[in-house]
């Protein structure tokens, strides 16, 4: 699936390339945090207050200007990034796995199995997301591993869904055929046949996946039900910034940009892969 | 026909609630965090405590619980919220309604700004208008939706505003109404002003709500405008002389209105469960920033009854959705 050849195609993809170049910044600024922020981001500076953003880069400047404790936007929104990368790597992976596994049982296997998954996903599906994720929240508990679960007790449905019609549409091919008639036993035919051929396809998805992990992780801060309201994290930036918006419209329109941009990065890098993945659409 | 059919779907909703309490009760119970240490001081007596607890029932089993709620739920009687010490029931009805309206309002500017959409896109179809169609839908869905909420707030209720960004009403102004359906009342009581004012609060919240569902409707509807135009009776209709306008208004919509009809009510069970968010975004006092905060106090018998109400409005949703389908297809309503 990834030779060489198609690396380097997908690089003269715009697609690719903007969207990895965003996530790549994002990935800087999560990893470099302590370095690259210019005041620790729990600092409270209660003589300056709300600060406007001061662009004159001095030592005590705040760049993106301060919220209503005193505390450095710019800084926060750089170690904000770690909570959304965390989120969108533990709880992507965790949904991917979780819904491919099943998918490929569906498909793979048909039968009950297959009837009982997809009514599942049939049900599962049929509430609206958000509630679904408070809801689940309020059971769980508080706190960012509970975020997690709920992402992937809610979103594991878009992996199943796709990976099982996917698998259906690959063990029609003849090459399936050929390996029943080589003598494959079913589960090498799984493994070594359909799994290469369904995985570009789930990369895709979580690609697309981690972008949504990151708009629920921030909708859950945004709502109070995320982590505790003094670590910083890009939601609960936006609701600070709510109650502040005429007085400091900054802290909302930073952490909004810049939720914007890491929700867009992925989509454009899981639609460029999309392209680049699929033989047909290459 | 259609009352027995109506009379069938309420009577299969039954199960379907009973399943829905008997799971959220169990779940909320079963699962760790106490909502009475949420009510107390630190270092409370335990007499206070325990007496907190018989008061609202938490002392005694769970199935005699149930038993207890269940009755009591028959009869109307959600038991105390918590948090709020006001009635369960009491509470939901005082907002139900303002919810009720910022979704009728949202569904309305969805449906027609996505109808408005598609017939201009295929008004216009292979031209630029179209392009622009396409490009306003993606756009749209895009961005996620709880973003835009907070983009209207900045641009237009802080840099340009035009338009107050949080509660219902003008809090300065004794609106003297009798329901909780204030803009609906204060319409009919040729109140206008007060109308207007309500309005003008709900346009922000509704159009947020309303954009990805009228996005989608654009899409589905545009491209089943375009199947439908590509039909014999519409060319029969344009080379008798009929107008572009007239072959889509008058004929193709009704048939292409089907599928748009099913996306539109899976949607909706959506853009109800998006009040939760979009209330909470603009301090809306409905009945989904009520259940935020019922779920950040965790106020069981609040979120039980708040959990039913939704599931309620989903089985009406449905049951409406049906009903239309009846309506739009000959073939259905004779079945």
């Amino acid at each position: 699936m990834t030779t060489p050849g198609t690396l380097r195609h997908a690089l003269t993809n715009w697609r690719v390339v903007t969207g990895g170049v965003l996530l790549l910044v994002l990935l800087v600024a999560a990893v470099f945090a302590a370095a690259l922020s210019p005041y620790d981001p729990l600092d409270q500076d209660l003589a300056a207050q709300l600060a406007p953003p001061d662009w004159h880069f001095g030592r005590d400047a705040h760049a993106l200007g301060t919220d209503s404790l005193g505390r450095d936007v710019l800084s926060r929104l750089i170690y904000g990034s770690r909570v959304a990368l965390t989120v969108a790597f533990v709880a992507g992976i965790l949904t991917a796995v979780a819904g491919t596994l099943l998918g490929l049982a569906a498909g793979f296997f048909g039968g009950w199995i297959d009837a009982l998954i997809s009514r599942a996903v049939d049900i599962w599906s049929s509430f609206p997301p958000v509630l679904l994720s408070i809801i689940l929240v309020a059971l769980i508990g508080t706190g960012l591993w509970s975020v997690v679960a709920a992402i992937v007790l809610i979103d594991w449905t878009r992996f199943c869904r796709v990976i099982r019609a996917e698998t259906l549409k690959q063990r029609r091919l003849d090459y399936v055929d050929a390996a029943v008639v080589a003598g494959l036993r079913p589960r090498a035919i799984l493994w070594r046949e359909i799994v290469p051929n369904v995985l570009p396809l789930a990369l895709v998805l979580l690609t697309l996946e981690m972008g949504l992990a990151v708009v629920i992780e921030a909708i859950l801060s945004f709502v109070g039900l995320s982590i505790s309201s003094d670590a910083p994290s890009w939601g609960g930036m936006i609701a600070e910034g709510r109650e502040v918006v005429h007085q400091a419209p900054w802290v909302l329109i930073g952490a909004m940009l810049v939720l914007l941009a890491t929700v867009l990065g992925f989509n454009v890098l899981g639609d460029g892969l999309k392209q680049e993945l699929d033989p047909v659409l290459r | 026909m259609i009352f027995r059919r109506i009379l069938l779907r309420l009577l299969q909703a039954i199960p379907t609630l009973a399943g829905v309490a008997i799971l959220v009760f169990v779940l909320v119970r079963v699962v760790p965090g106490d909502p009475v240490a949420m009510m107390i001081p630190p270092g409370a007596d335990a007499d206070v405590v325990a007496r907190l607890y018989a008061q609202y029932g938490l002392d005694k089993p769970i199935l005699t619980q149930f038993g207890l709620w269940a009755a009591a739920a028959a009869h109307g009687d959600f038991g105390m919220s918590i948090s709020l010490r006001q009635g369960v029931t009491g509470l939901i009805f005082s907002r139900l309604p303002a919810t009720l309206e910022l979704v009728a309002f949202a569904a309305t500017v969805a449906v027609v700004l996505g109808g408005a959409l598609a017939v201009f896109g295929i008004r216009h179809a292979g031209r630029f208008g179209e392009g622009a169609v396409d490009a306003v839908t993606g756009f749209v869905l895009s961005v996620p939706d709880f973003l835009w909420g907070l983009a209207f707030i900045v641009a237009f209720g802080v840099l340009v505003p035009l338009f107050p960004i949080s509660g219902r009403n003008d809090p300065s102004q004794a609106l003297g109404l009798a329901s909780d359906f204030i803009l609906t009342e204060s319409f009919f009581r040729l109140r206008w002003g007060v109308t207007a004012d309500i309005l003008a609060h709900m346009t922000m919240p509704a159009i947020a709500l309303a954009l990805p569902l009228g996005a989608m409707i654009a899409r589905v509807l545009k491209s089943s405008l375009a199947e439908q135009m590509a039909q014999d009776y519409a060319l029969l209709s344009r080379v008798k002389g009929f107008s572009r306008w007239h072959v889509i208004v008058a004929e193709a919509l009704r048939n292409a209105a089907i599928p748009t009809v099913s996306l539109t009510g899976v949607q909706l069970t959506f853009l109800v469960g998006g009040t939760v968010l979009i209330e909470k975004i603009f301090s809306y006092p409905g009945i989904g920033s009520l259940a935020i905060d019922a779920v950040v106090n965790r106020d069981l018998p609040l979120i039980q009854g708040l959990i039913l109400t939704f599931a309620v409005l989903f089985i009406l949703i449905n049951l409406l959705l049906d009903l239309s389908y009846a309506m739009l297809d000959p073939r259905l309503r004779h079945a």
